[in-house]
């Protein structure tokens, strides 16, 4: 089994009232220096079968049309290695 | 014989009864439509509407737009089927690319529910052809997720061929760019709004006025005269 990882952020050029709240909160967290936060959707897909081109195609065709919205979200599409895999389950 | 109008009801919908009413009070017939079926029952026009369709999840609009019904609909949208979306049915028709641009959640983070005046932009629509261009109206307006969002070559676009068909006055309530509260598809056929013209159809409700009632009235001419 395959962990595909596909992230989904808003366009730059696009306000995100949410991520600049998480921002403003900062300093009264103690941190400083952190000038921008910007927040996104990350999905795991858990993929039975060969991950082959095929299916990696097909999972960008997915996050195309539906896990993003390609007027005002960009995506990436990544294949997480197993050892990442076992890492984070540790 | 009347119009029949078609209602869509998804899992979430809330505005479905209060639009079916709209549209018996303007003359015409309501027919409830069932987000599973592909059968649009040969409706003259569909109306979507309000609420938060499976729960507003991954983004307003995102899950109803792969709905058996939306399939049909999209379709005979592209072919000239009179379809209005409010607020969440705006949502849909964004989401299924039947209109430019985008929604997002309002820019101060809270959900807004209040009387909003909207200057109408564009009386030759479908759904606005009882309205005159440049006149004021007041009907509810409450939601989440209200902020239009397009590239600045689509607003261009937009702002040239008079397809922002609503605006807001007065307050910009939720950040929408160029303070565009509706827009129209080309063709004027498919049109979407966040405020909430089916509250608004009586006096004793909504805002107190029927400033609300000529988007099914505009209809219901454009369909009996057809």
């Amino acid at each position: 089994m395959a962990r595909v990882v596909v992230d989904v952020m808003l366009k730059p050029e696009i306000l995100d009232p949410q991520g600049q709240a998480v921002q403003r909160a900062l300093p009264r967290l103690g941190f400083d220096g952190i000038s921008d936060v910007r927040q996104g959707k990350r999905f795991e897909l858990e993929v039975d079968g060969p991950l082959d081109e095929a299916a990696l195609a097909r999972i960008h065709d997915l996050a195309e049309s539906f896990l993003a919205n390609t007027v005002i979200e960009d995506f990436t599409v990544r294949v997480e290695e197993a050892a990442e895999v076992a890492e984070a389950a540790k | 014989m009347t119009a029949r109008i078609g209602v869509v009801t998804f899992p979430g919908s809330l505005d479905d009864r209060d639009t079916q009413r709209a549209i018996r009070v303007a003359g015409a017939e309501p027919v409830a439509l069932w987000h599973k079926d592909k059968d649009l029952k040969q409706v003259d026009a569909v109306v979507l509407c309000g609420g938060f369709s499976y729960g507003d999840y991954l983004r307003a609009g995102a899950i109803a737009r792969f709905s058996p019904v939306m399939d049909t609909l999209i379709d005979q949208a592209k072919t000239g089927l009179p379809v209005l979306g409010i607020c969440n049915g705006f949502q849909i028709l964004t989401e299924a690319h039947l209109l430019p641009g985008g929604m997002l959640g309002n820019d101060h983070l809270h959900f807004i529910c209040r009387d909003q005046k909207l200057r109408v932009e564009n009386a030759d629509t479908a759904w606005t052809s009882d309205y005159t261009a440049g006149q004021e109206i007041s009907i509810p307006l409450k939601n989440m997720d209200g902020r239009y969002v397009a590239d600045r070559r689509t607003l261009d676009e937009l702002e040239a061929e008079g397809r922002v068909a609503f605006r807001y006055v007065d307050v910009n309530p939720n950040g929408s760019l160029n303070d565009i509260a509706g827009v129209t598809n080309a063709a004027g056929n498919v049109v979407g709004l966040m405020p909430h013209p089916e509250h608004a159809v009586e006096p004793l409700i909504g805002t107190g006025r029927t400033d609300g009632l000529p988007f099914f009235t505009s209809i219901l001419k454009k369909l009996v005269n057809a």
